[in-house]
C-alpha cells in the first residue's frame, strides 16, 4: 500500500514542476516566514537543493536572501514553516548542532577569529569536524596535530592564502578575510555549503580565482547554495535559480528560464541593465 | 611539536627561578619564608584564574569563594582526618571543582558584564552563608582553627578535633599539632619549597592546556565566540570546563593557605580577594603564562613591605632634603604606605593599564625588540617584503 501511495505521490510533486520532496532534495525550505516588527523579511518561502547542485539565490539588496540563511544555520528561528535538512528538521536546532549535521556557512560580513593566525583559523573548524562540538582533550598537543595541519595549509593554499599562515587575521585584507572564511567552510567538507556573497568587497581578478575555485568544487559534487549579485558569476555557477523579491519566491528554474522570465526581467534583471 | 623544546624551556626557566626565590629576593629583603609562600600560592591562584580570564576572556569577581571553600575544606580534612597537607589540598581541589561546576553552570549562561556580576554574586552569598548559617562548618567570626584531639566524645568538634587517621596510625599528640607531609613539617622553608613544587606543577598543567586544542578552543571562544558556535562547536561546556579549571586552582591555593597555617575565615572570601587576583593578572599580563605569577608577586611583596613602611622610614628617606620639603614630601608619602597601601596599589595598577595595557609581560616584550631590533635589520627587511602586496600594513603576530 504505501509503495503506492510513495509512487503517486512522487508522480505528483514531478508533475507540480519542482519536485518538492524528491529523493535527491538535500536541503528542504517548507514555508517559511519571518517577519521583523512588522517588515515580513521572508513570505511563504519554499525551496528544494538537489544533491550536489549549485544553488543562486538572487534579488535587490534587502529581498531577504541573507535572512533565508540566517534562518537555515539557526541564527534565526522563523516565525512559521521549518528547515528539513537531509531528514534532519533544523527550525529550533542550535547552530552548532546544525554545523555538525554538515551544513556550514560563509557570511555575508566576515566572520573569523581576528586574534588568531590564518592558519588557526583554518585548523579550528576542521578540529571540530573531527572531534565534534565538545572533546575534552586540555592535554593533547595542538602543534602536534601535524595531519590538520597540512590539510589547513593545502585548502590554504587552494584559495590563495599560502603566503600568510602566521599572520594574524585581523590584519587581512577585507578580501583576504573573504577567503579565509571560505577555507573554513572548505575544510569542513560539509553536505551543504551556504556562501552568502561570497565575492563581495573582492577585486576583480580575486573575484575570478574564488569562482575558479568555486567551479573547481562543483566538480567535487559539493551542495553548494550561493548569494550573489553579479550575474555573471550566477550564470556561470549555477545549475539552478531562485529569485527573491521582497521576501517572496518569484521565480525558479535553470539559469535560461531566468534570463527569460519576463517577472525577474522586471523585478530585478531590468533594473540591472538599466 | 615545533614549539615543544620552547615550552620545555620556559618550563625550566621559571622552575629554577621559583626554587631559587629565596636567594634571588635576598637583595629586596623578600626571602622570608612567609612572604615566600604567599608568593607562590597566590601565583597559583593567578595561574588558575588566568585559564579562565587570560583565555577564554570570561571575567569572573568571585573566584575567592573557591579560596574560601578550599580553605574550610582542608581545615576540615586536619580536624577529622590528618595533619598531613596531601589529602587537605586534594580535598580542597576536588570540592572547590564541584562548586565551580555549579556556580559556572548558572553563570555562564551569561556574557561579559552580567557574568561578572552573577559570580561576584554568588561570591558575596557564599560570604554571608559563611558568617550565618554555616557557622557550625566554619566557626564564624574566629574562623575554623585545628585544636587538640577532644576527650569527650560529646564536644563540639569545633573545639575538639578526632583526627581518625592519624589516631589509627598512633601518631602522637602534643598539644595542638602542626601540618606535615609524610612527617615534614610544613613550615618555614620546607612550607614555600611544598607550594613552589605545586606552583611549578600548576604552572606545567597551564601550559599544557593553553597549548592544547582545548586552549585553541578556549581562545576561539576569547576572540568570536559567535563564529565558533557556526563552525560546530558547542562553546558552553568549554566554558564551564575552563570555570572548573580554574575554580580548582584557587581551591587549591585555598588549600595551601591553611598547609602553611591552619586556619581559615570568611574574609578570604570577600570581595575584595576576588579583586586583588584581577590586579595580579592584568598587572602581570592578561593571557600569558608567566605574567600572573609575576603580578602576583609584586602585589604580594609590595603589601608586606609598602603597609611595613612607617613615617619614621620616609623621613629617613628623604632625609637629604631641607627640612621644610622633607616635612611636606613624607606627609604626602606617608598617604601611600603603612595602612596606606591600597593607594600605592592603586597608583601602580593605574600606571600599568595607562601605559602598558599588556601588563609587564608587554613592558618586557617591548624591551626586548628595542634590543633586539637593531642587530636583526637586515633578516627582517628580507623577510617582509616578497610576504604581502603594495599598501597592506604589515601587522606581526604578538609573541606568545
Ligand atoms: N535582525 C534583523 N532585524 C530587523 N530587520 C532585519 C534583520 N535582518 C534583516 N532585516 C531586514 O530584513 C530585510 C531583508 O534583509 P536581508 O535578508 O539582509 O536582505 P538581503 O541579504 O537580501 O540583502 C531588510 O529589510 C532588513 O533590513
Ligand atoms: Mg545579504
Amino acid at each position: 500500500m504505501s509503495n503506492q501511495v510513495k509512487e503517486q505521490a512522487k508522480t505528483e510533486d514531478e508533475d507540480r514542476g519542482f519536485k518538492r520532496g524528491t529523493p535527491n532534495t538535500v536541503l528542504h525550505i517548507d514555508d517559511v516566514h519571518k517577519s521583523f516588527a512588522g517588515l515580513h523579511a521572508l513570505s511563504d518561502v519554499d525551496l528544494d537543493v538537489r544533491e550536489g547542485e549549485t544553488h543562486a539565490i538572487i534579488g535587490p539588496n534587502g529581498a531577504g536572501k541573507s535572512t533565508l540563511l540566517n534562518v537555515c544555520v539557526g541564527r534565526l528561528k522563523p516565525d512559521r514553516g521549518a528547515v528539513v535538512f537531509d531528514g534532519n528538521v533544523l527550525t529550533g536546532k542550535s547552530p552548532h548542532q546544525i554545523n555538525q549535521l554538515g551544513v556550514a556557512r560563509v557570511f555575508q560580513t566576515p566572520e573569523v577569529f581576528p586574534e588568531l593566525t590564518v592558519l588557526e583559523n583554518v585548523m579550528v573548524p576542521a578540529l571540530s569536524k573531527r572531534d565534534g562540538h565538545f572533546r575534552l582533550n586540555p592535554f593533547s598537543s595542538f602543534s602536534g596535530e601535524k595531519a590538520l595541519r597540512d590539510e589547513a595549509k593545502h585548502v590554504l593554499e587552494s584559495v590563495g592564502l599560502q603566503a600568510q599562515f602566521d599572520d594574524l587575521a585581523s590584519s587581512q585584507s577585507r578580501g583576504d578575510k573573504r577567503r579565509l572564511e571560505l577555507a573554513m567552510g572548505l575544510i569542513q567538507h560539509p553536505r551543504l555549503l551556504l556562501l552568502d556573497e561570497p565575492t563581495a568587497g573582492m577585486a576583480r581578478h580575486d573575484t575570478n580565482a574564488t569562482i575558479d575555485l568555486l567551479k573547481k568544487i562543483k566538480e567535487g559534487g559539493m551542495t553548494k547554495v550561493i548569494i550573489e549579485h553579479d550575474m555573471h558569476v550566477v550564470f556561470s555557477l549555477a545549475d539552478r535559480i531562485s529569485v527573491l523579491a521582497g521576501g517572496r519566491i518569484i521565480a525558479q528554474g535553470t539559469p535560461e528560464e531566468i534570463k527569460n522570465n519576463p517577472r525577474v526581467k522586471e523585478a530585478y534583471l531590468g533594473e540591472e541593465q538599466v | 611539536m615545533t614549539s615543544s623544546w620552547k615550552d620545555w624551556a620556559l618550563l625550566i626557566g621559571f622552575s629554577a627561578v621559583i626554587l631559587c626565590l629565596p636567594i634571588l629576593l635576598e637583595p629586596i629583603g623578600a626571602n622570608y619564608p612567609d612572604l615566600l609562600q604567599k608568593i607562590a600560592i597566590f601565583g597559583l591562584f593567578a595561574i588558575g584564574f588566568n585559564i579562565l580570564f587570560g583565555l577564554t576572556g570570561y571575567l569572573s569577581f568571585g573566584h575567592a569563594a573557591f579560596i574560601g571553600i578550599g580553605s574550610y575544606m582542608a581545615m576540615w580534612s586536619y580536624k577529622l582526618l590528618t595533619m598531613n597537607v596531601l589529602p587537605a589540598i586534594i580535598f580542597s581541589t576536588a570540592i572547590a571543582g564541584l562548586l565551580a561546576f555549579a556556580i559556572g553552570y548558572v553563570s555562564l549562561r551569561r556574557s561579559g558584564i552580567y557574568f561578572s556580576i552573577l559570580t561576584l554574586a554568588f561570591a558575596q552569598m557564599m560570604y554571608n552563608l559563611a558568617y550565618s548559617v554555616l557557622t557550625p562548618l566554619t566557626n564564624g567570626e574566629t574562623g575554623l582553627q585545628t585544636r587538640a584531639i577532644r576527650s569527650d566524645p560529646n564536644q563540639s568538634l569545633l573545639d575538639g578535633d578526632i583526627r581518625v587517621i592519624d589516631q589509627a596510625f598512633g601518631v602522637e599528640e602534643i598539644g595542638v599539632p602542626t601540618t606535615n607531609f609524610f612527617g615534614m613539617a610544613m613550615s618555614g622553608y620546607t612550607g614555600f619549597y611544598f607550594c613552589a613544587v605545586i606552583l611549578i606543577l600548576g604552572f606545567f598543567i597551564a601550559q599544557r592546556i593553553t597549548h592544547s586544542n582545548f586552549g585553541m578552543m578556549l581562545k576561539a571562544i576569547k576572540s568570536n565566540q559567535n563564529r565558533l558556535n557556526y563552525t560546530g562547536i558547542n562553546t558552553r561546556p568549554y566554558l564551564i570546563t575552563a570555570f572548573v579549571i580554574s575554580g580548582m586552582y584557587a581551591g587549591l591555593a585555598g588549600g595551601l593557605m591553611t598547609a602553611t597555617d591552619p586556619i581559615a575565615g570568611a574574609e578570604r572570601m570577600q570581595w575584595t580577594a576576588s579583586g586583588e587576583v584581577v590586579l595580579m593578572t592584568i598587572l602581570g599580563g592578561v593571557g600569558t603564562l608567566v605574567g600572573p605569577v609575576l603580578g602576583a608577586g609584586l602585589i604580594k611583596y609590595a603589601e608586606q613591605k609598602v603597609s611595613s613602611w612607617n613615617e619614621g622610614i620616609i623621613a629617613d628617606f628623604f632625609s637629604f632634603l631641607p627640612d621644610g620639603l622633607r616635612d611636606f614630601m613624607a606627609e604626602i608619602s606617608s598617604l601611600f604606605v603603612g595602612e596606606g597601601w591600597h593607594m600605592t596599589l592603586g597608583l601602580m595598577f593605574m600606571i600599568i593599564v595607562i601605559f602598558l595595557p599588556g601588563g609587564l609581560m608587554e613592558g618586557f616584550r617591548r624591551l626586548s625588540v628595542l634590543f633586539r631590533r637593531p642587530k636583526n635589520r637586515e633578516t627582517m627587511k628580507s623577510a617582509t617584503i616578497p610576504s604581502t602586496k603594495p599598501g597592506e600594513s604589515i601587522a606581526p603576530r604578538a609573541a606568545e
